[in-house]
């Protein structure tokens, strides 16, 4: 009991510097032990892992990096024997029909259209999805009113597209300007001269600005047959008029399918049911060659506009399942705080409840879109060259006829449609996270 | 409660029951309008254009060939015919895709829970590039760049077990059934039986005192060693035709298309992707204190998962399984685009090309898949109904 701090020699005074984890519980050898070889048959899964990555990365690398072809003008330059050295893919032959891959066979000349409509695509893309983007009810008009419209008379072109898009332009300036005076006699002020009307009025004047301008100005528009049309921008068309569609049918048919009234429930479910039990291709080809039947024979739809038809159709139905979803988690004090304020069922979905309901199926919406994109390659099957089928036709061209053409066409298509599918899952995948701690306050 | 009449104040407009009856009316009329615009339409349009209506053509002579049918047909067999050999070229790629794709499914799944992490991470990458692209590249890219690259019939690769494979397809060997050869399904059957039976005393020994029995070796024994027993007994009744080059192609054997093949690993590695996903999330569903009551009674790892985990994870599994399997019957269809006759692609696609009759072929044919829908859904129903938690 006769422990001081003079006392003995053997009893160590200061505390002694820590020393370093012993290796076996961190640093990379531990992290190795630990995640790769924890035991024998993990070892093993690890080994196998390990021989399927060696023999085919490098394999991939060597074929679409090291020895690929960068630039050429005809096959001449992909073909080993003529080029002296083992050959790769055959980016060389990208690059020469990329232009085939983006507008199809659209006029050359008047390809500066495709790309005013791609760019009002790229501004309202992230108007929408960019969570800090102000006046999103603006984006929201340019998105599913104005561009639709005028990407239809920018591509088509012609004095009856321009026709009517002075009538649909003068038809949205109407409404908006109805709206905020609606607004304003219910006493809000300064509704004309906020920031968000002022944009809003800024784009539609411009819009029928530049209506009047091709109607009455030096010359119109000269039309596109819909027949020219090809590559990503049938495919971002498609995809577009899929979802432009898709939402409001999709909420109608949801609400439809909640709705009290038996009838109006029984023909939602019913085509809800019918579409989401038949593959897309049988949608298509009821679009292809049943729909021109259905209609006089002078309203006979566009060979562009039927697949259209149908993939909205489809998209509608998985919508309406999605925003289905989203309704069944609101709470009923919700409806019912609604109703016993006295609001109408219109006001109360439209204020209240579709705003929360469509907030926590946003990544499920987003996934539908993904779908809805792979799925416009089956657009091919009917015959209109989307960017797959470009890809798939370019493959005939004796220009470019090498063995390694169709490995690099192939390659190309996925990385287009993984950027684009990758990039749609990853967005839906940061707004449930922020959903997800919105709730968890 | 005075019994008193309730008096109703206010325009009937603004009653809810005579606004339900107006709108459901209003859409009853657009309904009823719209049906008989089309069909005054379709009659004009049939009648201009000279096509009959009807289901005349199904006793036609169809006049084109099939390469894959599973009952005997020929060019001059009908147009009906070509409908059940499509239908049931449908099924078979579904059935095997249904299977295969749930094995692929559960293992990457499985292994993306690993705790080996490269393991977890390979399969990862295989989702994600598997889910982020269209099906139709795929099956483009399985049949045209690995499938048609492949050597000529000249050259096949012979696959040990006696399969050649070349550019025309896989040949497998063909049981040949002797005498005899009945005893030895015979004794398969009773393999299956025998299995099934001891699989069923196993988990009642097992639930009454606990011993677990090997029914995997046992049962794998018995379908393995019951038909290799009366294959002896019999003295070899079933021998195998193995395919050999004869002349420019390969003769004898079962052929399996390129079609068949591209479709089939298509379907099983898109579905599979997708089946991944839900597996994980079901095995992610099963709270942790499950797998730390396995763990602290000391099971190993496998027993952990399939006597402990999956039962539970299944649960939640099997309602978008169900779903999975169906999208790959629907996506099946894609056929089409590789030409194995499935029945997109000889009905939607050969018939209604050659008889013009558009509205009677995509309308059996979208029958056809909505009926194959609604009993997957109507079964998945009653699975759903017997499997639900009873909570007390």
């Amino acid at each position: 009991m006769n422990v001081s701090a003079n006392a003995s020699a053997y009893v160590q005074a200061q505390s002694l510097p820590q020393l370093p984890a012993p290796s076996s519980t961190k640093g990379p050898v531990h992290w190795m032990r630990a995640n790769l070889f924890a035991s024998p048959a993990n070892t093993l899964l690890t080994l196998v892992a390990l021989y399927l990555i060696a023999t085919t990365v490098p394999a991939l690398f060597k074929f679409y990096v090291f020895d690929a072809v960068w630039s050429g003008a005809g096959r001449d330059s992909c073909l080993s024997d003529k080029v002296g050295r083992e050959v790769g893919a055959c980016w060389a032959f990208v690059g020469d029909r990329l232009q085939y891959f983006i507008y199809g066979s659209y006029t050359q000349a008047e390809r500066w259209r495709v790309n005013l409509v791609f760019l009002g695509f790229g501004i309202s893309i992230v108007w929408l999805l960019w969570d800090k983007a102000p006046f999103k009810s603006v984006g929201f008009l340019f998105f599913f009113g104005i561009l639709p419209i005028s990407a239809w008379m920018l591509l088509y072109g012609g004095a009856r597209a321009e026709f009517w898009f002075l009538m649909a332009g003068f038809a949205l300036l109407a409404w908006s300007i109805w709206g905020d005076l609606s607004a304003a006699r219910k006493g809000e002020a300064d509704v004309f001269t906020r920031p968000e009307s002022l944009l809003r009025y800024g784009i539609l004047a411009a819009m029928l600005l530049f209506g009047l301008y091709v109607q009455f100005g030096p010359g119109e528009l000269p039309v596109v047959e819909t027949g020219l049309w090809g590559g990503i921008l049938v495919t971002l068309l498609i995809a577009s008029a899929g979802i432009v569609c898709s939402l409001p049918f999709g909420i109608a048919l949801a609400l439809g399918r909640r709705s009290k009234l038996p009838i109006i429930k029984l023909f939602s479910v019913v085509f809800i049911e019918f579409v989401r039990g038949v593959p897309l291709i049988t949608v298509l080809f009821m679009a292809n060659v049943m729909l021109p039947l259905f209609v006089p024979q002078e309203w006979s739809p566009d060979r562009l506009l039927r697949p259209l038809i149908g993939v909205a159709l489809f998209a509608s139905a998985y919508m309406a399942e999605v925003v289905r979803g989203g309704l069944q988690a609101i709470p009923r004090g919700q409806y019912e705080g609604a109703m016993s304020l006295g609001i109408g069922y219109g006001k109360m979905m439209r204020l209240i409840v579709l705003p929360q309901a469509l907030r926590i199926v946003i990544p499920g919406i987003v996934n539908t879109f993904i779908g809805l994109f792979k799925d416009t390659t089956l657009v091919t099957i009917i015959g209109i060259f989307d960017f797959m089928k470009t890809i798939e036709a370019s493959f005939a061209d004796p220009l470019w006829a090498t063995p390694t053409t169709r490995a690099t066409g192939y390659a190309f298509a996925a990385i287009f449609y993984f950027i684009c599918c990758w990039g749609m899952s990853r967005y839906s995948i940061s707004v449930e996270k922020k959903l997800a701690a919105g709730q968890k306050r | 409660m005075q019994g008193a009449p309730v008096t109703r104040k206010g325009s009937p407009w603004y009653d809810p029951k005579i606004r339900g009856y107006v709108y459901q009316a209003l859409l009853i009329g657009a309904v009823v309008y719209i049906g008989y615009a089309m069909i005054s339409n379709v009659s004009q349009n049939l009648a201009r254009q000279r096509i009959p209506f009807g289901l005349d053509f199904w006793d036609t002579q169809a006049g084109f060939d099939i390469n894959q049918a599973l009952f005997p047909y020929t060019a001059r067999s009908s147009y009906g015919d070509a409908f059940w050999v499509g239908l049931l070229n449908t099924l078979l790629v579904a059935a095997f895709g249904i299977i295969f794709a749930t094995i692929l499914g559960f293992l990457v799944g499985i292994a993306r829970l690993s705790k080996n992490w490269i393991v977890a991470k390979a399969a990862m990458v295989y989702v994600e590039v598997i889910r982020n692209l269209p099906l139709l590249l795929q099956l483009l890219f399985w049949y045209k760049a690995v499938l048609e690259p492949l050597p000529r019939p000249r050259d096949s690769i012979a696959i040990p077990g006696g399969a050649l494979l070349n550019n025309r397809g896989l040949y497998v060997p063909e049981p040949v059934f002797g005498a005899g050869a009945g005893l030895i399904g015979a004794a398969f059957l009773l393999a299956v039986f025998g299995s099934i039976a001891f699989y069923v005393w196993a988990k009642q020994q097992q639930a009454a005192t606990g011993r677990i029995y090997p029914i995997g070796w046992v049962s794998l024994g018995a379908l393995i060693g019951l038909p290799a027993l009366a294959y002896v007994v019999t003295g070899g009744a079933i021998s195998f035709n193995y395919p050999a080059m004869g002349g420019l192609n390969v003769r004898g054997g079962i052929t399996v298309y390129p079609e068949f093949i591209a479709l089939l690993l298509g379907l099983t590695t898109y579905t599979a992707g997708f089946i991944a996903e839900v597996v994980r999330a079901g095995i992610l569903a099963v709270s942790k204190g499950q797998w730390e009551a396995a763990d602290s009674l000391g099971l190993p790892y496998s027993r952990t998962l399939s006597n402990v985990v999956i039962p539970q994870a299944l649960r939640v599994i099997i309602p978008p399984l169900t779903s999975n399997y169906l999208n790959l019957t629907k996506n099946s269809s894609l056929a089409v685009v590789i030409g194995y006759p499935d029945l997109a692609q000889v009905f939607l696609g050969t018939v209604l090309n050659q008889t013009g009759r558009a509205i009677e072929i995509v309308g059996i044919t979208m029958a056809v898949y909505l009926t194959i829908s609604l009993l997957t859904s109507a079964f998945m129903n009653y699975y759903n109904q017997r499997m639900a938690l009873v909570e007390r």
